[in-house]
Order: C-alpha cells, then structure tokens, then sequence
C-alpha cells in the first residue's frame, strides 16, 4: 500500500485562538523519517528545480532517512542560512512541492500527495538549531581586512551579514526599527513564526561578531556616501517594500481602517495583543473585515480574530477577497488555518468604501460582487465587478491588506540609485549590484515575490558578488 | 540616547511641560528645523514622535519640549538626568524649507510653541521679518518667550484667560495683523482646532500657510500609514511625506478623528499606571 503523507502535528483550533503560540508543531523524529521515506529519490528529481535558491532536496531527505540529521542541516545550510524560518513561512506548495512528481499534475498548487518538504526542513533546521550547527568561519586574512554596511535586518539583510561574517569580514547591520528582524519579526506574527527561532538566528549572527545597530534610518541619520567616507569597502541594502498600499475607495480614513501593516507592527512588533503590560494599543472590533487574499491577509484575519477572542468578544472576522479561493496567493495551511480558527471568506467581493459614524469611526463597509473573466497578467483570472451587485457588511474594524510599496526614505536622497516605475531599485540580477558601484541591493526593494526564501536568494548572491569583488 | 539635562517649564500640577537635552551627536548633526525624532520610553513602551526643538552640534545633544498628555510622555516626564531612553531615532520627516520669503508669521499655540522655535530662528537667520504670536490657555503654559522674543521684531502673547498678554486667541492677532499688512507666509503649530482656524483666516487673505501636523505614528518611517492624512483629497502620511502641509488643503476633520481613536485606552492605562 501507498505510504500517506505524515500530517504534521497542530495545536487545536479552540484552543489556539486564546493565544499567540506558534500553531504548527512540526514533525517528531518518527514521523520525518516516515515522511522522508516517502520520498522516491527521484534519478532527475523535479523538486530542485522548483525551490528558488535550489537546496538539494533529494540529498538531505535521504540523509534524514539515514538519521544523519547533521548532513540533512548542512545540505541544506549550502543554499539556505534559515532552514528553520523558512520551513515555517516558506509557500512550498507553489515551489518545491508543486515540482515534486508525487504531486497531482494540473493544479496551481501542490496536492496534499506532494512530499511535505517544508516540514522536513524545518525537523532539519530545528535540529541544528537544538545541537548548536555552524557552518565553520573561514578567516580570510585579506577579507577580514573590509568593513560592510548591510542595510535592514529582515530577511535579506540577515542573510547576507551571516555569509559575509563567515568569511571573516566585519559587518554593521543599520537597522531603522528598535528591534530586528524587518518582517520576520513586524509583520510575521508568533503564531507563524516562533520568536525564539528569530532571536536563536539573530544572537547567533551577534555571535559571528555582526553587529546590529538599531534606530537607524538610513537617507536620514546617514547617507551611502557617507557610509563609504567611514571606511565601509561595500553596501548592501535590504530595506523592505515598506509601504502600504490603500484601496483608494472613499471613506478609507476613517478611524479602524487599518493598513496590514500597522495592525501586525501594532501586534506583532509593539505587542498590542498585551496591552496594557506594552503600552501600544490596538482597536479589537465586532465585525473585523481584512481585505486581500495573501498571506497577510491571513495573518491579520487571524491576529484580529485572536484579539475578539482574548478580549472576551464573540469571534466574527471576515476576509473579502475579489477572486475565489483557488486564486488566492496565500499559504494554502495559512488559508486552512484561517478556516478552522473561524474566520469567515467571502469571495469575489470587492469593497467599494465605507460609511462611519459622527465620531468618524468606520460601521459598514460597501462592496460589489464579482465574476472572474478572462486571464491577467498575473495568469490569474481577472475580476470584474458586477455592476448593480452593491451590498452592504457591518465593519467596525478594518484591515487593508492588498500589498506593499518601495519605500522611497533612501532612494529619494540618493540619485545614483537607479529604479524603476515601481520605485524599486534596480539590480544586475546575476550580482544584484545596483547602479551605484559597490551598493547591492536584494529582497523586496528590488520587487520578485516577496517570498523570505527569495529575499535570501538574492543575499545569497549579492554576499558571493560582494566577496568576489572584495576578494580581487 | 543619555538624558543631560531636564528643566520643567511649567510648575502648574494640572499640565507640565518639560525641556530636555537627550546625548545623540549624529541626530544632532542631522535633524534640521521642522524635523522630528521618534522616542520609546522603555522596552515595553510606544513609539511617539516629537519634534527636534534644537540642536548643538558641539555638544552632541538635541532638545525635545513635551506636554505630559499620555501614558508616554508621563513615563518620559519620570526620567532624569542620566536615565536613557529605550529608543531614539530620525530625523523624521521632511525639513522646513528656509529661504527669505520676507514677512512671516508664526503662530504657537500651547506645546506647538516649541515646534515653531527652531523653525523662527532658521527664518530669522534667511533674512526674514519675524513676527510672532504665542498663545496658550494661561499665563505659565506659555513658554520659551524669551527666546522667541530674540528672534521677532514683533512678539504677540495670548491666554485665554487673560492671565498674561491679551486675553483671546491667537487667530484674533492674526487677523488684525493680515487686515494691516500684506505678509508672505504663515506658519502655525499648535492644537488641530487652532491651526484649522488659522488656516479659515489665512485663506480669505490669500496667505501661504504651512502647518506642522501631530497625527498618531507607529513606526514614524512610512511603513504603516497610521498618520495617514487627507491633503487635497489624496492621503498623504504626515511621517514620510510631512510633517509640514499646506494648511488650505487639510481634511482637518478626518486628521481630529484619527487623533482620538485610543482615547479609551489611553485614560485607562493612564490610571491603571496611577499616572
């Protein structure tokens, strides 16, 4: 008989709304190794291909069926710094999985028959975190002679401080907010990401002699030319999106209309969800609507519907999405989450404002039905609204979660940064040097998917670019 | 990020209003008038903004005047010379633009008195005449006069009053003084319903007036939009894209709401904290 694929172990749905403990247990040593068994070890294996830095998965899901969980980490480690971070955020079912040939063929993202890769690489990445795994430093005489600025401390920025602290060089890491980790840790909330894998990832970086500097806006508190005049030999900038995108529908002023992303900082970053022991607040409302169908999304509906929760209120959050389920860009476990916590979808609805009370606080919001037609360019099909579909929902809380913008803080004051229509700054995709000599730049700001794993791909090769030229 | 100096402004029990001199030489070397920084108090804390009321590049420092209103303030109002603050960082926002536009006039209701000094002396120093109105709700929460009096050829005081200076409001200076004379800019800061008003009057006499807004911010660095603020019907964040706008195209109405929104919170904290 075909071996079934292990499910991996969940806190229970009723039970987790109370809190922001992290929902995925992750895999037993038992259950990987029956997970990992499942594996054909395929002569040309597809998976590869599918995963964007190329980890070789074959090689490290037949060493954990060895139980030579060691090489599974460090096979791992050669293309990815965070096994454990992205083994929990990673949307394997459109990367790896969908390429495994296990997987059913036709569907936009893998069938549940896929192997459960993420999850073995989170056993993996788990287990070098327990026992302590380093790749070994390699003190490069001449290397450990330069000096790099890295700019923002999420994803990107982690990455390419850890590559370049092992081969000996000195890096400063220019964080703008408090506390690092960029989205890792504002917008990722604990119940998706554990914290003490992110502090476990970012004291051990401390410990490679990185240094995190916090508070720092870069184009305001220091220029990159000024970063050069103080001896830094390169830079690399990893400064996130940054800005949220609103609807651009009348009344989205009012008062509990939020971005995504103030609401998760609010949560995730000052801890509202604490309040009042952290002292930063967050409005907890009645009829919470999240608008959007991406992972934060799926984030914000389940913070909010954790705050109705946690606050004595009967749970009732809704997500509205303009296309249907199969469309969305989520996490498909974030969208089964969403659903067994008890949130509410409503698709191919589009809002069109809101109304509010004489204090300004938002009551209704206003929406048009849609029907998909023909394919965009995202190879989605299109929504049009349905033209006298209007209707009305309660909302007293709201959270805009349709995307991000560049940032413009530093590009604004640095003219030789090249970027394009998006504000996005602009890279040779084989070095990820921008237009200024000696800046790289990778992650959001030079735009992609927005994936953590890509981000770091693109670390991974600025860090290699930044080396070699260093090296000559 | 080290608290140097501390001097209380006002000895009133009611309000106080405190002057600090934080250890930041690179803030001090940067923040330019108009800009602002954003403080946390403790690890624990909120992130609030405040405006860079002066600098001194020799001796590394910034000034920062604040009203204790919230949680917040109230905790940095407990701090001491040789405290720390958690967090400090900008300078935010965009600065003043300073250039000799020739008659100006600035108009400083409450704490906004603070904010409108470093702005009048960078006028001042561009060649401008400086004329300026202060206003407050009584005789001691009226500051920094000796200093805004040093650079105004005209100084104009206000209570409410009538404890000291004129008794009214500062928009009442302020339209006697446009019906006089013709002037070139306008610049206001204080509480929303005073710079509404200033910016109704400035309006009928065709004046340019900038205000600097004091809308809710998280982060302080675009990336949440809790500032957001309607400015000639398109929204605008006041951190990244202010905190200076042009008076006559502010939805003042929408930026009060906004500003209310955690007053529930806030009062409960505040006597959950016995502060």
């Amino acid at each position: 008989m075909k071996k079934q694929p292990v499910r991996v172990r969940e806190k229970e749905a009723s039970k987790r709304i109370n809190n922001f403990d992290e929902v995925v247990l992750g895999y037993t040593e038992r259950e990987a190794l029956y997970e990992a068994s499942r594996c054909l070890q395929c002569k040309n294996p597809t998976c590869i291909a599918g995963c964007p830095v190329g980890i070789d998965i074959k090689k490290f899901i037949y060493e954990i069926t060895q139980k030579d969980y060691k090489s599974a980490y460090f096979t791992i480690r050669e293309k990815n710094d965070f096994p454990s971070i992205c083994g929990r955020v990673c949307p394997a079912e459109y990367q790896c999985r969908k390429a495994c040939v296990l997987a059913k063929k036709g569907l936009p993202f893998a069938s549940e028959e896929a192997i459960n890769i993420h999850f073995l690489e989170r056993f993996a990445g788990d287990y070098g975190i327990k026992n302590n795994l380093e790749i070994p430093v390699k003190k490069d005489a001449k290397l450990s002679k330069f000096k790099v600025a890295v700019v923002g401390s999420g994803p990107a920025g982690l990455c390419c401080a850890g590559e370049l602290a092992r081969q000996g060089i000195k890096v400063v890491v220019f964080e703008g907010l408090h506390a690092s980790g960029g989205v890792l840790r504002y917008g990722i909330p604990p119940f998706r990401l554990a914290r003490d894998i992110l502090d476990y990832e970012i004291n051990h970086l401390q410990k490679l002699n990185v240094e995190i500097i916090p508070n720092q806006i870069i184009g305001k508190i220091k220029t990159l030319d000024e970063f050069f005049s103080e001896g830094f030999s390169s830079i690399f900038l990893g400064l996130g999106a940054g800005v949220p995108s609103f609807l651009g529908v009348e009344g989205e002023n009012f008062c509990n209309i939020y971005s995504a992303n103030e609401f998760l900082t609010r949560i995730n970053l000052m801890s509202a969800y604490r309040f009042p022991e952290y002292h930063t607040p967050v409005n907890v409302g009645k009829h919470v609507v999240i608008v959007g169908g991406g992972n934060t999304a799926m984030d914000a509906a389940r913070c909010a519907l954790r705050m109705q929760k946690m606050s004595g209120r009967t749970p009732d959050t809704a997500i509205l999405y303009r296309r249907t389920e199969v469309e969305m860009p989520a996490r498909r476990l974030e969208i089964e989450h969403a659903k067994e916590e008890g949130i509410k979808f409503e698709f191919l609805v589009q809002p069109a404002g809101f109304t509010g009370d004489e204090r300004g606080f938002v009551k209704k919001i206003k929406c048009l039905k849609c029907r998909l037609a023909e394919l965009d360019n995202s190879g989605r099909r299109r929504p049009v609204p349905i033209e006298g579909s209007e209707f009305e929902m309660d909302c007293d809380l709201a959270v805009i979660a349709i995307g991000l913008q560049a940032n413009q803080v530093l590009t604004k004051v640095t003219p030789q940064l090249k970027t394009d229509k998006y504000f996005d700054v602009v890279v040779n995709p084989k070095t990820m040097e921008t237009s200024m000599a000696r800046v790289f730049a990778g992650g959001d700001i030079v735009g992609g998917e927005g994936t953590v794993i890509e981000a770091m791909g693109m670390a991974k090769i600025a860090s290699t670019a930044i080396i070699n030229s260093l090296s000559k | 990020m080290k608290i140097l100096k501390k001097k209380d402004l006002t000895v009133s029990s009611e309000v106080k209003i405190t002057r600090m001199e934080i250890l930041s030489p690179e803030l001090a070397k940067k923040a330019k008038p108009g800009q602002f920084v954003a403080l946390m108090v403790g690890k624990n804390g909120e992130r609030i903004p405040l405006t860079v009321v002066d600098t001194d590049k020799d001796k590394g420092t910034i000034t920062l005047i604040f009203q204790e209103a919230g949680l917040t303030t109230r905790l940095l109002g407990k701090l001491n010379p040789g405290d720390s603050l958690f967090a400090l960082t900008g300078p935010m926002g965009h600065a003043s633009e300073i250039k000799n536009y020739g008659k100006v006039i600035l108009v400083g209701g409450g704490v906004g008195i603070a904010e409108i000094y470093p702005v009048a002396k960078a006028l001042k120093a561009a060649g401008n005449h400086i004329v300026t109105i202060l206003g407050a709700r009584t005789k001691e929460l009226l500051i920094l006069e000796k200093e805004l009096k040093s650079v105004s050829s005209e100084i104009f005081m206000v209570t409410d009053d009538g404890s000291y200076g004129r008794k009214g409001f500062t928009t009442d200076i302020l339209e006697e003084l446009l019906k006089k004379e013709k002037y070139d800019l306008v610049y206001a800061v204080g509480p929303i319903s005073m710079m509404r008003k200033v910016a109704g009057f400035t309006k009928n006499y065709k004046v340019k007036t900038i205000v600097s807004l004091n809308a809710l911010m998280v982060d302080a660095t675009g990336m949440c939009g809790g500032c957001r603020v309607n400015v000639a019907g398109k929204t605008k964040f006041s951190c990244v894209d202010g905190p200076e706008f042009d008076a006559a195209l502010i939805d003042w109405d929408t930026l009060d709401k906004r500003n209310r929104v955690y007053q529930k919170q806030e009062k409960h904290i505040c006597n959950l904290y016995k502060l």
